[in-house]
């Protein structure tokens, strides 16, 4: 059953390849505390001080933590994506052919 | 093989064929596609020469051959494109294609000719069983059932009118019924009201299904209509009406049992018409299947025959009609490979008088040919669309391949976009047979897929750049360890929101980052002005040596010509200009890079960050000979003996201008003079022998300075000035302005980092900074929000924004140092390309 045209399956093809890809990375890296994504961790929006150091940490470590689960969701969801675009590009390809 | 540093070596050949084998020769020289015919009829008009004939039995043929393929393509029928290159037919055979296609053509014709009419006759009696069946409905709404004559009577006028009328005797009401156009109902009864006064009954019914226009095959909708009417006066005018709005008229007897008997009739007829025609359709789907196998390779032998016949054209026949002679440029290297095409040609064509192609001497301009493969040809392209090189040139391609991606990559360096880049790229030449021969006519396709090659290249080296700037997708990797440390105290931290890190002191390890910049930069509050001052910089040292590089080429420009002149005149000096002030410059940052570090010490300070003096106010200073600034504590120049050195290279450089301006004409208008006394003392002494001095001296004159000095004694000198004068103000100016124009590397390269930073900022760091676990749902989304636009903007406006910058790049600051670009390309006889255009000309259709 086609939902998709050809275009937009092979479109959700590449996006969710590169998707799992990156966001899977991007999980390992939040999960290991990169500093380079600090910037991007929820929670840290403090005004001026913090109250301790302490929890300040707890509360990056807690951000970091959250966010590696949500890139490996999201990453989940681009399988997802991959295997209903992949089958949607199976449908219209073989269709296709048969014309 | 030819190389590519320059256009081959082009002779311009004699070819002597023999009648006979003309044509096997030809069409053998067409595969090769080595050779350039010269047109030597260029009076004679295209109706007049020799195989004018052929010619046009060609265009007939193709003629036919459209017709067929436009059948084929109604139909839908697929063609089978075997991709294969049929050889050109004999002459002989070109009889029997004709044949062969006058036979389709004429078959197919015919058979359209008959579904016509069929069709017609098929309308016709559909249009009549909708009559039938409709007008039925009419009758029986009326039917009292008896006399049909008398229900109509009775139905059209009341009672009261019939007993008025009654004593003119029984009415007879008489009817014509028929089919039209719906759109035209309205007009039609509008008329009908008007003309008759409104004495007519109308009635109509829409007939659902569309009907099938015979002579354009188009589906239509019609209506059924019914008049009713007295009297033959408006029997006239309403058929007259009929007439004038092309409504079809059809014989309904009155009857009921008649029509019941004629429906049936009918519907006999549509049945027998329904296989007769579904015969037809079959037959014509044969002869158009057994077409469309070969239809492909038809075109390419009658294009073959036209072209060779095109060709044939434009020789000379010789006095004796037994041998055509053709001129043609052919490319040195390749006379053997056209020799054995010829002898080839002869062989087959069977004829025992070998061909002959001999060398001629002339002064003409040779055309330039590049000998390209896929990797190079879109180099080449690149090159040749700014201008075709003069004959044996240096060709810029070659150096472009490197040159081209790299300056790209400085300007475009994210290893995020450049993988995008390549990967594309990549996949384009690994796929490059399926995707060529796919054929794709969208213009844009063409054009990213000419340039595959450029482009992964240009995606590898922006991977490059991109390590080097450390930036993927704006963020930055640290796999060797930072060379930072932090050494704030919690107070400090505590206190302050935003820190700066000091390489003075003990934060900074003193052994760089391994490979390219240290990551901790992305996190710092200066770094777009750390980064600046390295890309300023790099970007200008870059530029002078490109422009350097392209000054050189000149050198073996004026070596290769034995142009010593220009050696002397122009390239010294120009050298000399651009090394003594731009290479200095580089070699001052160079200088400033090497001596000056951060260090809070007392005793360094004249080489601490606030004695390091800028590099352009000092490059400015140079130049207009000024002193630089006291600062206290530091030393006036970087080196001792700094001001001497640089007075002394800029009045070098100075001097350098009048000698590109004036030296070359100087030297040009002297030698002129001296040829010109030596002629006059001739020709005084061949005066006073022969007695008139006036005739011979002029004849003597230009023909002496015409074989000796070349053509640049002929050229005014004036004009010779002011060449001169244009060409030194737009190197000197040119310098300049080009070693600024190379600052676009930085601003690109910094235009492009931020607006990547800004794009993950703006749009995938909202989606990172979802609390909680819905965060993964809305990184979904928005990622691949971020991810189609870092392709739309990021890669594709960005690429071609820096694409584009590259090119002028190129265009004008590097080729306007040596390369002149005012050839004519070779553009040799080959069924290859005459074939790709006429399938290109077709798609465009």
């Amino acid at each position: 059953m086609a939902i998709c045209g050809h275009k937009l399956s092979l479109c959700g093809l590449i996006l969710s390849v590169w998707g799992i890809i990156q966001l899977s990375l991007m999980g390992i890296f939040y999960y290991i505390r990169s500093v380079a994504l600090f910037e991007d961790v929820p929670g840290l929006e403090h005004e001026g001080t913090f109250d301790s150091i302490q929890k300040f940490y707890d509360d990056a470590d807690q951000g970091y933590l959250q966010n590696a689960y949500n890139c490996w969701i999201a990453a989940c969801l681009y399988i997802i994506t991959l295997a209903f675009s992949g089958h949607q590009f199976w449908v219209n390809s073989r269709s296709s052919l048969r014309v | 093989m030819g190389s590519l540093f320059r256009s081959e070596e082009m002779t311009l050949c004699q070819l002597f064929l023999q009648s006979e084998a003309a044509y096997a020769c030809v069409s053998e020289l067409g595969e090769l596609g080595l050779v350039q015919f010269r047109d030597l009829n260029p009076d004679v008009n295209a109706f007049q020469r020799k195989f004018v004939n052929e010619v046009r039995r060609c265009d007939e043929m193709e003629r036919k051959l459209r017709y067929l393929e436009k059948e084929i393509k109604k139909d839908g029928i697929p063609m089978l494109d075997t991709g294969e290159n049929p050889e050109a037919p004999q002459p002989r055979e070109m009889i029997d294609l004709e044949a062969t296609f006058e036979k389709l053509e004429n078959e197919l014709r015919e058979v359209n000719q008959n579904a016509e009419a069929l069709k017609r006759n098929f309308l016709e009696l559909t249009e009549l069983k909708q009559i039938l069946r409709k007008t039925q409905v009419f009758f029986d709404e009326h039917e009292g059932g008896v006399n049909p004559t008398e229900s109509m009577t009775r139905a059209l006028i009341s009672d009261d009118s019939i007993a008025r009328q009654g004593n003119l005797g029984s009415v007879q009401l008489g009817f014509v019924a028929g089919v039209i156009l719906r759109e035209r109902i309205p007009a039609f009864e509008r008329m009908l009201w008007r003309a008759c006064r409104g004495n007519v009954f109308l009635r109509q019914a829409e007939i659902e299904t569309p009907l099938e226009d015979p002579s354009t095959s188009d589906q239509v909708f019609k209506s059924v209509f019914i008049i009713f009417f007295q009297g033959d006066q408006l029997k006239t005018r309403v058929k007259k009406i009929c007439e004038g709005f092309r409504a079809t008229l059809y014989p309904c007897p009155e009857a009921p049992a008649d029509r019941r008997e004629m429906a049936m009739g009918v519907m006999t007829r549509i049945e027998d018409l329904n296989t007769v025609l579904g015969q037809t359709q079959d037959h014509r789907h044969r002869v158009l299947v057994a077409a469309a196998k070969n239809i492909k390779n038809w075109f390419v032998k009658v294009r073959k025959i036209k072209a060779i016949y095109h060709t044939l054209n434009l020789f000379n026949l010789d006095v004796t009609q037994k041998c055509l002679i053709a001129e043609c440029w052919v490319p040195v290297l390749d006379i053997e490979n056209i020799q054995l095409a010829l002898r080839r040609g002869t062989e087959r064509s069977g004829s025992s008088v070998p061909p002959i192609l001999n060398r001629m001497e002339t002064c003409e301009d040779p055309p330039t040919y590049n000998h390209t493969n896929k990797f190079t040809s879109a180099f080449q392209a690149l090159i040749d669309s700014y201008g075709i090189a003069s004959y044996r040139e240096m060709n810029p391609a070659p150096y472009t391949i490197i040159t081209f991606p790299f300056l790209f990559a400085i300007m475009f360096g994210d290893a995020g976009h450049g993988l995008l880049m390549t990967l594309f790229g990549l996949w384009m030449i690994l796929k490059e047979k399926p995707l060529a021969a796919k054929k794709i006519d969208s213009e844009i396709w063409n054009i990213f897929f000419g340039g595959r090659y450029i482009i992964f290249l240009m995606g590898a080296f922006s991977m490059y750049t991109g390590m080097m700037y450390n930036d993927i997708f704006s963020k930055s990797f640290n796999i060797f360890g930072s060379a930072w440390k932090i050494h704030y105290n919690s107070s400090v931290i505590y206190d302050e929101i935003e820190m700066t890190l000091n390489p003075s002191t003990s934060d900074y390890s003193g052994s760089p980052y391994t490979f390219g910049l240290d990551p901790v930069w992305q996190l710092s509050k200066n770094k777009i002005i750390f980064q600046n001052a390295y890309k300023m910089k790099i970007s200008i040292i870059f530029g002078v040596l490109h422009m350097l590089f392209g000054v050189v080429l000149g050198l073996f420009n004026h070596m290769y010509f034995k142009d010593k002149i220009k050696i002397i005149c122009e390239f010294i000096p120009q050298l000399i200009f651009l090394c003594f002030l731009f290479l200095y410059m580089v070699l001052l940052m160079f200088i400033k890079w090497l001596m000056y570090y951060p260090t809070d010490d007392k005793d360094k300070i004249t080489y601490s960050p606030h004695c390091a003096p800028s590099i352009l106010i000092s490059f400015i200073n140079m130049v207009l000979f000024k002193e630089p600034n006291k600062v206290e504590d530091c030393a006036d120049y970087m080196y001792n003996g700094e001001m001497g050195i640089e007075r002394f290279l800029v009045v070098i450089a100075v001097i350098c201008v009048p000698w590109m301006l004036l030296a070359k004409p100087i030297y040009i208008m002297r030698n002129q003079k001296k040829s010109n006394y030596m002629v006059s003392h001739e020709q005084m002494n061949a005066a006073t022998e022969n007695g008139d001095a006036e005739q011979p001296a002029h004849n003597n004159t230009v023909h002496r300075v015409e074989g000796g000095h070349g053509s640049h004694a002929e050229e005014d000198l004036g004009e010779l000035f002011i060449h001169q004068g244009i060409h030194t103000i737009e190197y000197v100016l040119g310098s300049v302005s080009h070693t600024a124009s190379y600052l676009r590397l930085w601003a690109l390269s910094l235009a492009h980092a931020q607006l990547s930073e800004v794009l993950w900022q703006m749009v995938l760091s909202k989606g990172l900074k979802v609390q909680g676990f819905e965060g993964g749902i809305a990184l979904y989304i928005i990622f691949s929000i971020w991810a189609s636009l870092t392709v739309a903007i990021l890669v594709l406006m960005e690429g071609l924004s820096a694409f584009l910058h590259t090119l002028r790049l190129h265009w004008v600051e590097f080729q306007s140092k040596f390369y002149s670009g005012i050839g004519h390309g070779f553009q040799p006889f080959s069924f290859e390309t005459i074939l790709d255009s006429a399938a290109t000309q077709t798609a465009d259709e």
